[in-house]
């Protein structure tokens, strides 16, 4: 059976390193693996998606409406923005952290409100989570999206060991530590 | 080894082993990554061309001396290298050409969704269209081994979804062919019309053996399963098949979709009780079923517009959907924006102020005609903004003269936009172009252009001077502003607007993404003097928003390019200490 993921975020969030540790680990996990995202126009501080899915023999490269395991998202809006996407039972794992999109910066819409209790009330699980307080906790306001993956992990049967090895083989040695934390710290969270 | 690929890179992997030694591309979304990627290989030459006619006629002249050669562009790019395409066509080749073109259904990207097949009917060149990285690897270099064997160009078509979609590839060893020395063979490389004549026979009787390869080529692939339901499709298309279907219908998967097969298809439909046909954009394959006498499903029920998915087949071809669950509210959307510290603000802020008509161009710089700026009026193709102004102010003369500019990239001009200043200078109109000089070519993410100084691998390289250049082909008034300082961009600017001849200003800043530029601190406001005016709202900056009734700066966007505070009559914009 075909698992898919969804990293939703806004141009410039770092959902690339996401996509990248995670197609690093299922490919070792002898799995096909198909990762697509967008370059471009839509990256300059627009809503941008990647998919990841993977399984015995993957097909399309995309995730459609009613189709993703799971949404991991960058930002609150953005995770709202594709509830849709979800299966019944799928799950949202969501960085609280609020960022203006342009209507809201030139006062056109107000940022909307309580987003994660409609979610909820809608029935879907939500992980929701100040990622940036627990990056910069790790030591880098950068390393949202290695905090993002490690509460994903969670919910998958693979080691935390084969986790960190990906991560040792996705991000610069001098990062590694910092990355390491912020792994631990996604993954252990409590709310 | 196998290994998780971009279809950029894998195609790229593919020339590589096919022993390709001369790349010669223009970026363009979603193309640029082939190009990129290939020049990481030592083995290959590769360079960035002004623009993808010069690309291609490079890549010619590469394997007219007898060596494998590749260039790449997006869709609209074949417009531009369309004419050397078309008489290639006619010449043939010496060693193997390969050509990408990278359509972009959806439009992520681009000005317009056309569909680049139809280049490669009306050009009669053959094109292959793979359907994951693994099939861009090997597409590519079976494409080489047509382009020698039939004496003709080929073009490897790609898609945003195949080119930005990464999937698993096993890679092999690059295998050089031998070089095929040159030889001098007027009849058929000058094409002039006595030779041509005579090529253009070859050339109708190369499509026919290409139809007859494709008969039994293994490319072009049948999947049966079901019978009830037969498909026939190809590229991304075929994944959104399988995906809704497996073995529940029987599959028709083209690998070239330029020339099509006739029997292969009529054996094909023979088998199946019904004919569905999935492709996006152009209806390419159906119309040629239905010249084959088929009865067929396809744009009856499925969009010319956008791209496909595999809801959108199961809709369309009658397959249940189950409900999802959605939020009843609106949300505001994420339109892309210009960048915190983006240098071509200023200057659009500027001509918003000062009320211009603005035609347009491609680039970032496309952004300028986004609320709340909307200082743009026109964006056309690359280049147009220079000689479209030309026309309007030729038409209107005196009355737009004074009010109307052209805006145009470092690299957009270098690509298309020298020849309308050329025409500026000798048909003498009244015009103010300015070039928007961000020392990168931004959009398709910073690659070097002949105004850097730098080449595609970031060695040192021959540099254009812009000046120079303007100054060389006649203009007199030749300007360079800092687009950071807004007093001198609106003093400069009215100025050449009033000037009674041609002139150039050059708003000269580095693309402030680039990792050589120095961000300052971000900005502080001082809330005791801000009184809300939302005057530096007015930038459109995402670095600066409205919270109960004061401006508010993120320290994580802002890069202190301080735009905003030369525009606070109150002093509450300033720099941290």
């Amino acid at each position: 059976m075909t698992k898919n993921i969804m990293i939703v975020g806004v141009g410039g969030q770092g959902s690339l390193l996401a996509s990248k540790l995670l197609g690093h680990l299922l490919l070792k996990e002898g799995l096909d693996v198909k990762v697509s995202e967008v370059h471009g126009m839509s990256q300059r501080g627009g809503s941008v998606v990647t998919y990841v899915r993977f399984g015995e023999k993957v097909f399309s490269p995309i995730i459609d409406r009613g189709q993703a395991d799971f949404i991991v998202s960058f930002e609150k809006l953005e995770a709202a923005r594709y509830v849709e996407y979800l299966k019944p039972d799928g799950r949202i794992v969501v960085n609280t952290q609020e960022i203006d999109p342009m209507p809201v910066i030139t006062g056109v819409a107000p940022y909307p409100a309580d987003l994660v209790d409609k979610m909820e009330k809608l029935g879907i699980a939500v992980d929701a989570m100040d990622c940036l307080a627990l990056a910069q906790q790790a030591g880098s306001a950068k390393a949202v999206n290695i905090v993002l993956m490690g509460r994903l992990s969670k919910y998958f049967d693979i080691p935390v060991e084969k986790w960190e090895k990906a991560i040792e083989e996705c991000v610069p040695a001098k990062f590694l530590e910092l990355n390491k934390k912020a792994f631990a710290l996604g993954r252990e969270y409590v709310a | 080894m196998k290994q998780l690929m971009l279809g950029n890179k894998a195609l790229a992997r593919g020339l590589y082993e096919a022993g390709c030694c001369v790349v010669s591309s223009y970026p363009g979304t979603p193309s640029t990554e082939v190009t990129e990627e290939a020049a990481k290989y030592d083995e290959i030459y590769c360079e960035w061309a002004p623009n993808e006619k010069v690309a291609m006629e490079v890549a010619f002249g590469a394997c007219l001396a007898g060596k494998r050669a590749f260039c790449g562009m997006k869709h609209v790019g074949l417009n531009v290298a369309a004419d050397p395409l078309f008489t290639c066509s006619y010449t043939g080749v010496n060693a193997g050409l390969v050509i990408c073109v990278a359509d972009d259904a959806g439009m992520h990207s681009s000005q317009n969704e056309q569909d680049s097949r139809h280049h490669a009917i009306a050009s009669k060149v053959p094109m292959l269209e793979p359907a994951d990285s693994d099939e861009a690897y090997r597409f590519a270099k079976l494409a080489f081994t047509i382009s020698e064997e039939f004496d003709t160009p080929v073009i490897i078509k790609m898609c945003t979804r195949v080119a930005h979609s990464q999937s698993i590839v096993d890679t092999g060893e690059r295998m050089v062919p031998e070089i095929r020395p040159y030889e001098k063979n007027i009849a058929k490389y000058v094409m002039m019309p006595g030779n041509a004549i005579k090529r253009h026979p070859f050339v109708e009787e190369r499509n026919r053996r290409l139809i007859a390869y494709g008969e039994t080529a293994e490319i072009n692939r049948e999947e049966m399963g079901d019978t009830a339901l037969g498909i026939i499709t190809s590229s991304t298309s075929y994944q959104y098949v399988k995906e809704v279907f497996g073995d529940k219908a029987s599959i028709l998967k083209l690998g070239m979709v330029n020339p099509l097969p006739r029997q292969r298809i009529l054996d094909f439909a023979a088998k199946v009780d019904k004919l569905a046909i999935v492709e996006e954009l152009d209806p390419v394959i159906e119309n040629h079923c239905r010249q084959l006498g088929l009865e067929i499903t396809g744009k009856d029920v499925f969009p010319m517009e956008g791209e496909y998915s595999q809801n959108m087949v199961a809709e369309k071809l009658g397959v249940p959907l189950s409900p999802v669950k959605r939020l009843e509210e609106t949300l505001p959307g994420r339109p892309p924006v210009m960048c915190s510290g983006c240098p071509h603000r200023g200057l659009f802020y500027t001509l918003k102020q000062n009320k211009c008509t603005v035609l347009g161009d491609i680039g970032c710089y496309t952004l300028g005609a986004v609320a709340p700026l909307s200082a743009m009026d026109v964006t056309l193709c690359m280049g147009a903004s220079v000689s479209s102004l030309h026309g309007f102010n030729k038409a209107l003369g005196q009355e737009s003269e004074g009010r109307t500019v052209a805006v145009i990239g470092d690299s957009t001009f270098m690509h298309s936009g020298m020849t309308g200043l050329a025409n500026i200078a000798y048909n003498q109109s009244n015009s103010t172009v300015i070039i928007l000089d961000n020392s990168i070519t931004g959009m398709t993410g910073h690659q070097h252009n002949p105004t850097t100084g730098y080449n595609i691998k970031g060695d040192p390289a021959g540099q254009i001077n812009l000046e120079n250049l303007c100054r060389a082909m006649g203009f007199e008034r030749v300007t360079v502003v800092d687009p950071y300082d807004l007093a001198e961009c609106d003093r400069v600017l009215k100025q050449e607007l009033a000037a009674q001849e041609p002139s150039v200003i050059i708003s000269r800043r580095p693309c402030v993404l680039l990792k050589y530029v120095k961000h300052e601190k971000p900005l502080k406001v001082d809330c005791e003097k801000c009184v809300g005016c939302k005057s530096c709202m007015r930038l459109g900056c995402p670095s600066i928003s409205i919270r109960d009734g004061k401006a508010v700066i993120d320290e994580t966007l802002c890069v202190g390019c301080g735009v905003c505070r030369q525009l606070c009559k109150f002093g509450a914009l300033d720099s941290q200490e």
